[in-house]
């Protein structure tokens, strides 16, 4: 009896100490998840967390000032509550009423107001329409002044982040993939110290070859193109995925593919009828982490892409906005949910593939 | 036609016989040209057109995806036509070829012009020997990242393995693990720019008469306190490095906690209830025998969150820019590099990003040696 209460107390504790774990862990994102959906005089006046039900002041009287007949230059005694102009301009409270005066001393009216639950729930997909589309937003102020705000064109930069981020997804598996069953099934020179030159590639920073590769796109023309990406992405993910599909592939069983030989099938038809479908778990675990970590990626983009317009990409239009408009809230929550929606997708369907690359994954340079 | 004849190897007249070596040779020049010609033409496509932007991506994805299958497809066509001989020695190339050809490329040599590039002056073109090492030991921006890099390093990797790892325990024992698990696990598919942008929202700061829309300085001006600008709290330097290192806390946990989670589960039953019969309580559980038994995990997470931090860059390049006395290594590199133009200092930099992780090389090498099966 005591041993159960005691066990059931421990578990009070684990899940409610997991439970706090959790809130801190999400809030951050549920934070600018729930701001995208705000209207932009919103979230510049209240917090996200006003969508949940809270004490607010409401208005339950308007009064004028010289009705009352007070003295604005003197204590004036409104409502139960006293005080001079300057503290009733700040509010006094007493009890639930509070007393305010809104505006300047000789037009001004006095406001009594109570407190009551309120939820701020007037949401609005104005702010994804705006931070999608290229074309111009008139926005009227609450003081009635028009600004007109250029769109950011996200859909173009998602587009451009699709366009780079599948080709460098699957040219790396794909040329990993054959180098991995070369290693794994073939006989050649040079076999173990090119491997081994896989091994050693696996920490190198990346920074060691921007330089020097910004060169050669200088020279090639490659900068600010879509090719230039994939072969970077696939340059610095290949030791990494060579790796890994090489452990897998090479603990096939040698008798499925001797059986195939001996049925006089080529290197080539063994690789694409046999091994390739036998590593499809190896296969979709590390495409997950190259796309995550291509579509991700803001440093490669930064630098190989910089110069074009053209083909930015999602992570460096978000951070041009971050740059150039920081305080647009409305906008940077919008853009960054957008960022984040395909990885996400692709994060909770297929997170048991991503696991087990993790649990193989080594580290990338 | 000429499908047919090269299908059926097995012909004894002369006239079928020229007739497949006719076709052969017609196949491996033709469609090796064809090929290229469609590569060529997507090519062409991509650079000139102006088509709407989704019809260039979809070419542009095809194009990339079906040209490299088209590449390979077709050398080893040609390869799998030479004599058998040919073939065997030439095959393995053609498979492994363009991996190592691009690792190459993109890094071997690389680490050797950056290291030659380092020696250089800031155009590259004169010799200057070790003055632009000396320069990055001597130069207060370098010796301000230094420092940063290793608060990164220390409070990086401390916070998020020990956070993993007692995730992964209370996990454990929860109903609710699979849920809370992959809750805390969710950082990890969102980008540096896209979390900085989270974490923007959580520190903003607004004057003290307005309501705070930050939810940190909310609660702090909901206990009486005056909002702070974190990250830009300049009194408090270097300390305000660590609301950076929280977004990285916040991101990396995830990791260490599956793999935490996985080491843990591999721990016999029997063992842990043994010890709970001799009347262990958790917490020696914990340390004597749950800890030991993790060591290795323990290892790589611990190795991989520090290379991690080491080259820690997008985090710190969006939310400061290196401004407020953050300045790290990573975006050191860049600066100098990219914005500066000084290849030479840039250079200088990445070796030594390069140094710090070779002892991680050379134990990979090892354990790759220690597996005899290669």
């Amino acid at each position: 009896m005591g041993a159960s209460s005691q066990r059931r107390l421990n578990m009070l504790i684990v899940n409610f100490a997991l439970l706090f774990i959790v809130l801190l862990w999400t809030i951050p994102t549920l934070g600018i998840f729930v701001s995208s959906f705000r209207t932009r005089g919103d979230i510049q006046a209240s917090g996200w967390w006003t969508v949940l039900p809270h004490k607010a002041w409401e208005t339950t009287a308007t009064l004028s000032p010289t009705d009352l007949g007070l003295d604005p230059n003197g204590v004036m005694n409104v409502e139960g509550v006293t005080g001079t102009f300057e503290e009733l301009r700040q509010g006094v409270q007493s009890g639930d009423t509070r007393v305010i005066w809104i505006g300047n001393k000789r037009l001004g009216r006095i406001e009594v107001q109570k407190q009551k639950w309120a939820v701020n729930w007037e949401f609005t997909l104005e702010n994804y329409q705006q931070v999608l589309s290229g074309k111009a937003i008139q926005f009227t102020n609450a003081d009635g002044t028009v600004e007109t705000i250029p769109g950011d064109n996200m859909v173009g930069a998602f587009l451009n982040s699709l366009a780079v981020a599948i080709p460098a997804t699957i040219i790396p598996i794909l040329i990993a993939a054959f180098a991995a069953y070369a290693f794994a099934w073939m006989r050649f020179p040079g076999r173990r110290i090119l491997f081994i030159m896989v091994v050693a590639l696996l920490v190198v920073p990346l920074q060691i070859a921007l330089v020097p590769i910004l060169r050669d796109y200088n020279t090639l023309q490659l900068n600010g193109t879509f090719l230039g990406m994939w072969l970077a992405h696939t340059g610095f993910g290949l030791a990494l995925a060579t790796y890994l599909l090489y452990n897998y592939i090479s603990t096939l069983p040698r008798e499925t593919l001797e059986s195939a030989f001996i049925d006089g099938a080529s290197h080539f038809t063994i690789f694409m009828r046999l091994i390739l479908p036998l590593s499809v778990p190896a296969l979709a675990s590390f495409a997950i982490f190259q796309f995550l970590w291509v579509w991700n990626d803001y440093l490669i983009a930064l630098i190989f892409l910089g110069g074009n317009p053209e083909t930015k990409v999602i992570t460096m239009r978000l951070a041009d906005i971050v740059g150039s408009r920081g305080n647009d809230w409305h906008l940077l929550t919008a853009g960054a949910f957008i960022t984040m929606i395909l990885p996400l997708i692709v994060f909770f369907s297929l997170q048991r593939y991503f696991v087990r690359g993790l649990m193989a994954g080594s580290v990338k340079g | 036609m000429a499908q047919i004849n090269t299908s059926s190897n097995s012909s004894d007249s002369v006239g079928t016989k020229f007739l497949a070596l006719i076709s052969r040779v017609f196949i491996a020049v033709v469609i090796p040209l064809i090929a290229f010609a469609v590569i060529y033409a997507g090519f062409i496509f991509l650079r000139d057109s102006n088509a709407p932007k989704w019809l260039i991506a979809l070419v542009a994805i095809v194009w990339g995806v079906g040209g490299v299958g088209l590449l390979f497809w077709v050398f080893n066509g040609i390869v799998e036509r030479l004599p058998d001989k040919w073939t065997q020695r030439l095959q393995p190339f053609v498979f492994a070829g363009p991996a190592i050809a691009i690792l190459i490329w993109y890094l071997a040599l690389p680490t050797a012009r950056t290291f030659w590039l380092s020696l250089l002056d800031r155009n590259g073109t004169e010799f200057i020997g070790i003055q632009n090492y000396v320069a990055i030991f001597t130069e207060r921006l370098m010796r301000e990242a230094f420092r940063n890099n290793l608060m990164w390093i220390i409070f990086g990797s401390t916070f998020s393995v020990a956070a993993g790892l007692l995730i992964a325990v209370l996990a454990d024992r929860s109903k609710w693990e699979r849920v809370s698990k992959s809750l805390i696990f969710l950082p990890m598919a969102i980008s540096f720019v896209g979390a900085g942008v989270i974490w923007n929202f959580m520190y903003e700061s607004r004057p003290i008469d307005v309501p705070q829309i930050g939810l940190l300085n909310a609660i702090v001006v909901a206990f009486g306190g005056s909002p702070k600008a974190w990250f830009a709290w300049t009194d408090i330097i270097p300390w305000n490095n660590l609301f950076l290192i929280v977004i990285v806390i916040w991101l990396q946990t995830g990791y260490s906690m599956v793999l935490f989670s996985a080491a843990l589960k591999g721990i016999p039953n029997e063992l842990l209830e043994a010890a709970r019969v001799d009347g262990a309580t958790e917490i020696r559980i914990f340390f004597g025998i749950m800890i030991p038994y993790i060591r290795g995990t323990l290892i790589t997470v611990w190795t991989t969150v520090v290379i991690f931090t080491l080259k820690i860059f997008d985090v710190v390049w969006v939310m400061t820019g290196g401004q407020f006395g953050t300045e790290v290594i990573a975006t050191q590199f860049y600066r100098q590099s990219f914005v500066a133009r000084n290849s030479g200092f840039g250079s200088a930099i990445a070796i030594i990003l390069l140094i710090a992780v070779i002892p991680v090389m050379i134990y990979n090498l090892r354990q790759f040696r220690e597996q005899e099966a290669f």
